[in-house]
């Protein structure tokens, strides 16, 4: 397929902008461009067959089953969508009074209401836009939360299962990280960490379940070690699908909890956003939450700034509007039966977990909760197929791969979350193709190594992609296509 | 070429599936074959500087592959003398040949008795067995 820029011929149009004969805007010279943008120049007929092919190669939740472990890739309802275009809702200004926008902030601070219900945390937070940035806010209100009490803590301990985000928002945030490591049946290893845990420790960054899809089943004396360091407890909510109705972070001892609505709450995402990060807390850390937030006084609703505390902004405006009505539908939709949710999820994931055993390594022999891990080791030992032969091969299934090779203590992991939107006949399916695959690992390993076959580009080469990546258009190796 | 699994009975193993080769009151250290076939081919090395200081049991840079960054942790502690900035410029070195050409730095030893602490070839290739 040609690129944009190799269909571009010199002075083709799409379009053509109108003249209103509106003065030109005086820029300092310093400031403007010394040659027009070379874009592409296509008629719009182009334009339109070469964006329908791009879509046709694209794969979604919308085209196939989308197992990809930790992402939450379910079905988007299209109500959301619907609810999301309503004008009032689509057409608000960021800079409207809160008397102009009173539905809104009711969205909003009813939003907050039933993430709070979920966290089993009384406040909550929706401007950080996504994971990454509410694993900061966290890290930043442990920060003011410590200033205030003049103590001096610079450590944060995580798993060693976590999500990447997690040392790396440590880092961000200018802490110390330890690692803690995982016992033998997958939870946090507490021996271990009561060896790490002490006056210096500002807190857990912790994801329950974890990554290996497995409920930690010491987190309560996980959460007293440390409540009585007098650190913090961070959740990390990227595993939210499992639990929500059933069980409650605030409940395991958790102090400050991020949700990812784009996962969890049905924001449609994988393209790149946008994404929704909400964070709740424990009234003790309150006080120090990103100021506006939403408050009810009486059946008014207002931004309130007023938070001398406060840590401050962390994103423009009142945060990602568009995915809080979305989410907000979502939840709305379900309404008391919300906790069905997380049951399909999590029964959807022990029946693949259930009929894929046998044919895969089980590292860690527990039911899982909405996901699990596997492992391609001993058909790595036997026939030298690795979890990205299989991965690979399982494109020429129509099925996109599961997320490999995470988490790192599972070697030739294949990390599997099949979410609660996907029937039964596409779970079988996906048992079917994944069976296949470990009988063509016997029989015909050669076609998995050379796999995918049936796809728009074969293998790609990461490596060189890691080392020489092209960012660009390199215009100056194509002089003639654009004028 | 990526190279064929082997375990040197010359060096000594740290559990971590890192190695290192005594010469004198110095240590040359790198990645052991298992641990570079677990990553895949190496995309970049990110090395500690000379002169700086290794703990043993403690990370002392990084290499990243197309799968994962990985913490190098120090089977010896000591004083970096040399970082192999062949590697840091050509980083699938390690995976072509991760004792010879494919090394990481070598250090001056602080506590040589910590070499009682690592385990022989056999030793190792029983704990890669077991993984």
């Amino acid at each position: 397929m040609k690129l944009i820029f190799e269909k571009s011929r010199a002075g083709r149009r799409a379009g053509r902008v109108p003249d209103y004969g509106l003065a030109k805007p005086e820029l300092p010279h310093e400031l403007r461009r010394a040659h027009p943008p070379r874009l592409p120049e296509v008629a719009e007929s182009e334009i339109v067959r070469h964006v329908t092919a791009l879509a046709d190669r694209t794969f979604g939740i919308d085209t196939g089953f989308y197992p990809l472990g930790s992402c939450t890739m379910k079905h988007n309802p299209r109500i959301n969508e619907r609810l999301g275009r309503l004008a009032g809702f689509r057409d608000l200004h960021p800079h409207q009074d809160d008397d102009g926008a009173q539905g809104a902030l009711e969205l909003m601070w009813r939003l907050q209401g039933i993430l709070a219900e979920v966290a089993g945390l009384p406040a909550v937070t929706l401007q950080p836009a996504a994971g990454s940035q509410g694993e900061l806010t966290g890290l930043m209100l442990m920060r003011a939360y410590f200033a205030d009490r003049d103590e001096e803590r610079d450590t944060i301990i995580t798993a060693d299962t976590a999500h990447g985000t997690n040392p790396a928002s440590v880092t961000m945030a200018g802490y110390k990280l330890e690692k803690v490591e995982t016992d033998g049946r997958g939870n946090l290893d507490l021996d271990d960490l009561r060896g790490k845990v002490n006056e210096r420790t500002a807190g857990l960054m912790l994801t329950n379940p974890s990554t290996l899809g497995l409920f930690d089943e010491g987190i309560e004396d996980v959460a007293r070690i440390f409540h009585d360091a007098g650190a913090l407890l961070y959740y990390d909510g990227a595993n939210l699908n499992a639990v929500v109705g059933i069980s409650r972070p605030g409940d395991m001892g958790f102090d400050i909890v991020h949700y990812n609505l784009h996962k969890t709450f049905s924001q449609p995402h994988g393209g790149g956003g946008p994404g929704g990060g909400p964070v709740a807390v424990r009234e003790t850390i309150e006080p120090y939450l990103p100021a506006p937030v939403v408050a009810r006084d009486g059946d008014v609703f207002r931004l309130d700034h007023d938070r001398p505390k406060s840590i401050g902004r962390v994103r423009g405006f009142a945060g990602p509007f568009g995915v809080f009505v979305r989410s907000y539908a979502y939840m709305r939709a379900y309404g008391p039966d919300l906790k069905e949710m997380s049951e399909v999820a999590v029964l959807n994931a022990n029946y693949l977990l259930a009929r894929l055993r046998d044919a895969y390594d089980l590292p860690y022999d527990r039911h899982c909760m909405h996901e699990f891990v596997l492992s391609a080791r001993n058909l790595k030992r036997e026939h030298g197929i690795t979890a990205l032969d299989v991965a690979k091969r399982l494109m020429d299934y129509g099925i996109h791969p599961p997320t490999v090779y995470f988490p790192l203590v599972v070697p030739e992991a294949l990390m599997i979350e099949p979410t609660e939107t996907e029937p039964k006949e596409r779970l079988d399916d996906f048992v079917d193709a994944m069976q296949a695959i470990a009988r063509e690992a016997t029989e015909s390993p050669e076609l998995l190594k050379e796999a995918p076959h049936g796809r728009p580009v074969r293998r790609l080469d990461e490596v060189r992609a890691a080392k020489q990546p092209i960012l660009r258009y390199h215009f100056d190796e194509h002089p003639a296509l654009v004028g | 070429m990526p190279a064929a699994e082997s375990y040197p009975d010359d060096l000594r193993y740290h559990p971590e599936h890192d190695w290192a080769r005594v010469e004198g009151d110095e240590a040359t250290m790198g990645i052991t074959w298992f641990a570079q076939d677990a990553l895949g081919e190496l995309v970049h090395y990110e090395a500690p500087e000379a002169g700086s200081t290794v703990t043993k049991d403690s990370s002392y840079g990084e290499v990243e592959s197309v799968k994962a960054v990985s913490d190098i942790v120090a089977p010896l502690s000591g004083e970096v003398v040399e970082v192999n900035g062949k590697v840091v410029d050509e980083p699938e070195r390690v995976n072509d040949d991760p004792y010879g050409e494919g090394w990481l730095i070598r250090i001056r030893m602080s506590d040589p008795t910590e070499l009682d602490a690592l385990m022989d070839a056999g030793a190792y290739r029983a704990h890669v067995a077991e993984q």
